[in-house]
């Protein structure tokens, strides 16, 4: 660092001292707007002027156009001034496409509100299923220093979250669209967003020691699940909070499945079924049939306590608990959970006194497919 | 009562929240014409109010029309207290006026306030109904159509060019009446807008009425500033020049047809005041404001004129007298050409043109710049009614241009312009043009038929070098020049060099690319007070422009360039210094003769280690030289033969740099040959000034490969634009922190503070190469007494590389592209038959090298002679000091001669295209009268627009860097809307003609005032035949250049 400083100051020599000391106002503005992209990038990471003007400095831009270090400076500070005068904007990025006051063409519009809501796995792992309050944003300090994401980064992802979830939460319709409409995200994003909004709202546990190798992407893809099969939005598409709620009556008619383990008949006849099938076709077959009474009432009691609020929130805990460390341990392969749980699914169906086959549907799609993804190192 | 005017509030967006206990607005809307004023109902709760108003109708006179703008104030309703005012859009509704241009405002405004810029944007729809009143001209000039443009619009033929328009009005400045002291600064500043957008209104109905007068319709080069004098008052004045415009039909080529008619424009006389004779009128006036009135504390007159050699002892002696003497004018003749213009131009109290390119033929000759300056101390405008002092002023340096020009053999003077600088109660006014020769057939009334007789005028110079051609007598040259055959047709004389303060002519024959050349120079001066303190300015002045001239001079030669084109020399005072700077584009004209070298000499040549010094320093220079000659590809066409008369050019030649000490000569009696000519400009190195100077010569930095850069419409050389335009502004301000500051270290301040915004600009727009920066105008200012100013608006376009035949094959049907095919021609033909050396006949005075130098400098500036001449103004100077207490001090110097160019102007239009999105109408800005790419259908008006800005919570804001970017930024926003609500897509010959900066860090807080013109048009892709539709937005894919 210290080498760069003086490098600075040497290569700069007496201009740099110039701008530095002297330059009582710099500025450029364009017709259309200036957005250097690697600088928007700089300052949406949180670096400070003078890093950004190092880090530009390191890439080389310097030498491509024979500039001088006061000049990277005046250029940066004013880009800087630039995102900072359009940030209000960001934050409605409808607001974007009919304001006056910056002419910026339509596909950096876009690539600026993309970049602005793009936020660091690294960061939204900790945040995830946390309640977005002033609490949490106390903690960013220390998110930060474990992340190794800047505090104003940090900050600037914490207040999307929180921004994102405030507007989507008066609103009717679908979430992902409500979000991509709103924000101007594209698909990819608003799913994201989508699934942060959902664990902020149900709260669910993703931080403890257990769910660290769970990324973002897969509670994504979880919490896509979720909101397509659990919700009330998967059933009425024209409710309030339809796709942030679970299903209330869905999650009573869960109890109902408690049958499977409690009548042993059932148990014993679906045991069978599922061990027929499965039979020659996995190393793990011992493991299998010792585990299938285990494995099930993990299963079926996860599914009887969701009306709990509380057992809510342990959802993932729970999966991985009485159901993913158990094979785990047992060294079954992603094709042989595969196989087991598709043949424990469809086994259900046979059993002629099963009464609840569309509930069990509905639950055993939306867990195989969350344990599928959640199901690696 | 011959008009109504018709307003209605639809809606508004974004507004503030201004209740903070609901986070919620209850606007309203009141709509003010005059004294008029309608409210719309209050619109509860909401920030994006709808009150689709009935239509509110002011039925008015015309007059008023013309000079009142529509308020429209935006408040937020409260029961209890105050109603708040959001912000107001002010209207000019001078475009509804006529009937060629808008015909409907309608569209989102930026609602804006002084104190905290934009808040929100409100839509609104005006219209105009304008009883057919036959009577209605008699105070009003609504029809009369103005232009900021310099050149003839693209979409009109120009049938009479009528000249010179000029006025100015004065009022008190709100700021400085005593109720501004009881109330707010949002108040005072809203008057002061309001009172300015009256003034200019009032400003522009008379201009307009002048030019019914004069039998015209149109003003174009319309150049409005205001003078903000303080305490003594507020001027806004306007000079510009009348003209009979026709509509072409939309399908033809703009360009082409103006060529086409070139012969159109007879002048009518109706300008006349009858031969005011120059001399005699300054005179008067100056006698008149110094005896008669006597509160004015102005000035002794005394006159530094450097131009002319000649005329320096008459005006010395004759006091105040700006005339040039008429034994002066008598001496050229250079022909019945003149003879024959002067008839119709004499007739005219100023033949003077704010033009800066031309018709085809309409420029024949070229004689060079003409500039005059003076020095006022300013007083108090005791009756705004009668601004007779300030138009006396004014008159006083006009006569004294029309007498400088009448000294060159010219008749008429082009690219006119006018400027002032002030500061505290000093005033600086400037005035400068180009002497030239205009042809008859513009001027007279009466011969718009090409049969006419006056063909022997067009005969006999080629339009590539006609211009370049002396218009003087060389037998009877108002200053020493070294002349040659024309290195072109080798028929006529040309000079050396050639300076001038118009566009390049598209015809003109030039060898490469041109660049931006800049001088720049600051001078310290000891504070003082009233006369004493404008006495010191006056003083310094010729020292400055003779300074400003060499580093021009020397700088074009290092370039080996001969040619100066767009030359402005700005002077800008402060409490403890003055600011030079001259910009101009530098290129090489092949008609004239090649620029010699520059040589070094020691003054002390024994001294060995400094002879060492001296070779070295001349191999940089040299090395840069050929450099530069690579570097913007000069490769002038090699003469085989001599060249007919003139004798062989030494093989190098060398010219003289001059420094100021050098002595006059006579080297009167060479001058008319063209023989003998030694090259050699040579610079001698006697002091460490001398040293300065040359590191300070070199130490302009070329601009990075892939950019150009010029000060004029367009860059010679580059011909096949494409439709990427970033247009842009860049200010800075630089704190001088040491105390204890030389001429010189300011000089390195200066020069480095420009050089770096250049760098700045390069580098920020690299991802535009090829790209060529345009029309870069800097101007530079003294706001405070250690601060300095510089503002800066340009247009970067990029090109294709690889030049082309496609290129031009696509643009067939344009007369761009012919203009492009020709232009490419030129060079070639030169180079089949030219011959002769290489070298050039860079005249060499034989008899006194410094003056010699002076041929570099085609100024009419004896240089030459400088020094003697120097000697007489200081004496002068001092025998006016004891002779007249009040009175004018004034300085004038016209410089350079120059051959202004025929107009046409190459400009090869690409495609141009604005990207958009949403509702918001892509609008595109340039400084330049066009935009590559694109057809100008229609022109909707004139925008001139004034905003005032302040802030309390300077920090807040970012710092004054915060204020005033967000500041620029929203005027550009409400330029943008304004343009989009006239139904344009564009506005062309934009220029920030005003930005005044005023800061108090300690106190929290900041005021800036903005003034930007430009005209606004709607344009269509080149390709297409359909006018695009204006309002709606069209999608267009920004330009790569636009990032």
């Amino acid at each position: 660092m210290t080498s760069h400083n003086r490098n600075l100051v040497l290569k700069g020599g007496w201009d740099k001292v110039v701008n530095e000391m002297a330059m009582e106002l710099d500025v450029f503005v364009g017709n259309t707007t200036i957005m250097d992209e690697e600088v928007y990038q700089l300052w949406l990471d949180g670096y400070t002027v003078n890093d950004a003007v190092k880090v530009r400095m390191e890439g080389g831009v310097l030498e491509e156009c024979e500039a001088s270090a006061d000049v990277l400076l005046s250029d940066t500070m004013d880009q800087y001034r630039t995102f900072q005068m359009c940030e209000r904007l960001l934050h409605s990025p409808a607001k974007l496409a009919n304001q006056l006051l910056f002419q910026i063409p339509p596909h950096r519009q876009a690539v600026l509100i993309e970049r602005y809501y793009t936020f660091d796995d690294a960061f939204v792992r900790e945040v995830l299923g946390k309640k977005l309050s002033k609490g949490t944003k106390k903690d960013l300090d220390d998110i930060s220093a474990k992340t190794a994401v800047t505090l104003k980064s940090c900050r600037r992802q914490f207040d999307n979250f929180k921004r994102v979830f405030k507007v989507v939460e008066e609103l009717k319709g679908p979430l992902v669209e409500n979000i991509r409409q709103h924000f101007l995200l594209s698909d990819k994003l608003a799913r994201d967003y989508a699934a942060i909004v959902f664990f902020a709202n149900n709260r669910f546990e993703t931080g403890k020691r257990k769910l660290q190798y769970i990324t973002f992407q897969d509670f994504a893809f979880c919490a896509g699940q979720l909101i397509n099969n659990w919700t009330v939005g998967a059933v009425d598409n024209m409710v309030e909070d339809m796709d942030v709620d679970l299903d209330k009556e869905f999650l009573q008619e869960l109890k109902e499945l408690k049958v499977l383990i409690t009548d042993k008949d059932l148990l014993d006849q679906h045991k069978s079924l599922v061990c027929t099938a499965l039979r020659g076709k996995t190393k793990a077959f011992n493991e299998m049939e010792a585990n299938f009474k285990n494995l099930s009432r993990g299963l079926v009691n996860i599914a009887a306590k969701l009306t709990n609020t509380k057992d809510v929130r342990d959802f993932f805990i729970d999966l991985v608990e009485k159901f993913i460390e158990p094979c785990r341990s047992d060294r079954w392969t992603a094709a042989d959970m595969r196989l087991y749980l598709t043949h424990y699914t469809n086994s259900a169906h046979i059993l002629d006194t099963f009464k609840h086959q569309v509930v069990w549907d509905r639950y055993m799609g939306v867990v195989k497919s969350c344990i599928f993804k959640m199901y690696h190192d | 009562m011959p008009g109504k005017l018709k307003a209605k509030i639809v809606a508004g967006r974004h507004l503030p929240v201004m209740d903070r206990a609901s986070d919620l607005t209850d606007a309203f809307v009141e709509v003010k014409f005059g004294n008029t004023t309608f409210k719309t109902d209050v619109c509860p709760k909401s920030l994006n109010p709808q009150w689709n108003s009935e239509w509110f109708k002011f039925e008015v006179d015309d007059e008023d029309l013309q000079d009142e703008p529509l308020q429209i104030t935006v408040l937020d309703h409260d029961t209890y207290s105050a109603n708040d005012a959001i912000g107001k859009v002010y209207i000019d509704i001078d475009p509804l006026l006529c009937s060629e241009a808008a015909s409907v405002i309608s569209g989102w405004f930026p609602i804006y306030d002084t104190i905290h810029g934009i808040r929100g944007e409100i839509n609104v729809l005006v219209k105009v109904e304008l009883f057919n009143d036959l009577n209605r001209f008699r105070q009003s000039s609504c029809g009369v159509k103005f232009f900021c443009t310099t050149s003839i619009p693209r979409c009109y033929r120009v049938a009479m060019v009528h000249g010179f328009v000029e006025e100015l009005v004065v009022n008190e400045d709100p700021e400085y009446q005593w109720i501004d002291r009881i109330r707010t600064p949002r108040a005072s500043n809203e008057a002061r807008q309001r009172l300015i957008s009256l003034m200019s209104g009032e400003l522009q109905r008379k201009i307009g009425l002048k030019v019914l007068e004069m039998g015209g319709n149109a003003v174009v080069g319309y150049l409005q500033c205001f003078d903000l004098e303080g305490e003594s008052g507020l001027v806004v004045r306007a000079i510009g020049t009348a003209c009979t415009l026709d509509k072409l039909s939309s399908g033809s080529a703009p360009n082409t047809t103006t060529h086409v008619h070139p012969n159109t424009a007879p002048a009518s006389n109706a300008c006349n005041s009858p031969s005011k004779d120059g001399k005699e009128s300054p005179l008067a006036h100056g006698c008149r404001s110094t005896h008669n009135s006597p509160v004015h504390s102005a000035c002794s007159s005394q006159r530094l004129s450097q131009n002319f050699s000649v005329s320096v002892p008459t005006l010395i002696f004759t006091g105040m007298g700006s005339g040039g003497s008429a034994g002066k004018e008598a001496g050229p003749l250079k022909t019945l050409l003149r003879q024959q213009t002067q008839t119709a131009l004499e007739q005219r109290e100023f033949p003077f043109f704010t033009l800066t390119s031309f018709p085809l033929g309409f420029l024949v000759h070229v004689g060079g710049v003409v500039s005059a300056r003076s020095v006022k101390l300013l007083d108090r405008i005791h009756n705004p009614d009668e601004p007779e002092t300030r138009d006396a002023w004014w008159e006083e340096i006009r006569q004294e241009i029309k007498s400088h020009a009448k000294a060159l053999g010219c008749h008429a003077v082009v690219g006119y312009s006018e400027s002032t600088s002030i500061c505290e109660e000093v005033c600086i006014l400037s005035a400068s043009g180009t002497a030239s020769i205009l042809n008859p057939r513009y001027m007279r009334e009466g011969c718009l038929d090409i049969g006419n007789t006056d063909h022997r005028f067009e005969e006999p110079s080629p339009p590539s070098c006609g211009f370049c051609h002396i218009p003087y007598d060389e037998l009877n040259m108002p200053f020493p020049a070294q002349l040659t055959y024309c290195h072109h047709c080798r028929r006529q004389k040309v000079p050396d060099v050639l300076f001038t303060t118009i566009d390049m002519p598209s015809e003109a024959a030039v060898s490469g690319k041109g660049c931006l050349i800049q001088a720049r120079l600051c001078r310290l001066k000891k504070k003082a007070q009233g006369e004493v303190n404008a006495t010191v300015i006056s003083n310094l002045l010729p020292f400055m422009e003779y300074e400003l001239h060499t580093q021009l001079m020397n700088k074009l030669k290092l370039r080996n360039m001969n040619a100066l084109f767009g030359l402005q020399i700005q002077i800008s005072v402060g409490e403890n210094m003055l600011l030079g700077l001259a910009s101009a584009t530098g290129v090489y004209l092949t008609a004239l003769p090649a620029p010699g070298g520059i040589q070094i000499a020691g003054k002390t040549p024994i001294d060995l280690s400094n002879e060492h010094h001296i070779l070295t320093i001349q191999k940089r220079i040299n090395d840069t030289i050929a450099k530069n000659r690579e570097l913007y590809q000069i490769n002038p066409p090699e003469l085989t033969e001599e060249v007919v008369g003139s004798p062989i050019p030494e093989p190098r030649q060398r010219s003289r740099l001059f420094r100021s000490h050098s002595e006059s000569s006579d080297e009167l009696s060479e001058l008319d040959l063209s023989h003998g000519k030694k090259d050699a400009f040579v610079l001698e190195i006697d002091d460490t000034d001398a040293v300065e100077d040359i590191h300070s010569l070199l130490t302009d930095a070329p601009p990075p490969s892939g950019f150009y850069s010029c000060n004029t419409e367009i860059m010679p050389g580059i011909y096949n634009w494409t439709s990427a335009v970033q247009m842009f502004t860049s200010v800075r301000v630089f704190r001088l922190s040491n105390v204890n500051l030389t001429n010189q270290g300011l000089n390195k301040i200066f020069t480095d503070l420009c050089e770096n915004l250049l760098k700045s600009f390069y580098f920020k727009l690299r991802s535009m190469i090829p790209c060529c920066l345009c029309h870069l105008n800097f101007t530079v200012a003294v706001p405070e007494d250690e601060l300095i100013q510089v503002a800066v608006t340009a247009v970067a376009m990029t090109f294709d590389k690889d030049q082309t035949q496609e290129r031009t094959a696509d643009k067939p049907v344009t007369k761009g592209c012919s203009e492009t095919e020709e232009q490419l021609q030129f060079p070639l033909e030169l180079f089949a038959d030219s011959s002769s050396t290489n070298t050039q006949t860079s005249s060499k005075i034989s008899g006194v090298p410094e003056s010699t130098g002076v041929s570099p400098r085609a100024a009419s500036v004896d240089y030459g002679s400088f020094a003697d001449r120097c000697s007489t103004w200081l004496e002068l100077l001092r025998l006016k000091a004891h002779t007249i207490r009040r009175g004018s001090v004034k300085t004038t110097s016209s410089l350079d001669r120059c051959s202004p160019l025929p107009e046409g102007r190459s400009r090869s239009l690409r495609s141009n295209r604005s990207f958009g999105g949403g509702s918001v109408t892509v609008v595109k800005m340039t400084p330049l009268s066009f935009l590559p790419g694109t057809r100008i259908i229609k022109y909707l008006g004139i925008i001139n627009m004034f905003f005032i800005r302040e802030t309390t919570s300077l920090r807040e804001e970012g710092g004054v860097s915060g204020f005033l970017h967000s500041f620029i930024a929203e005027v550009f926003a409400m330029v943008r809307a304004h343009v989009a609500a006239l139904g344009g897509n564009a506005v062309v010959s934009y220029s920030m003609k005003e930005c005044m900066l005023m800061e108090n860090p300690h106190k929290n807080q900041a005021q800036c005032l903005i003034n930007v013109s430009g005209d606004a048009v709607i344009c269509v892709l080149e390709t297409d035949q359909e006018p695009m539709s204006s309002t709606t937005s069209i999608g267009q894919t920004c330009t790569s250049g636009a990032t």
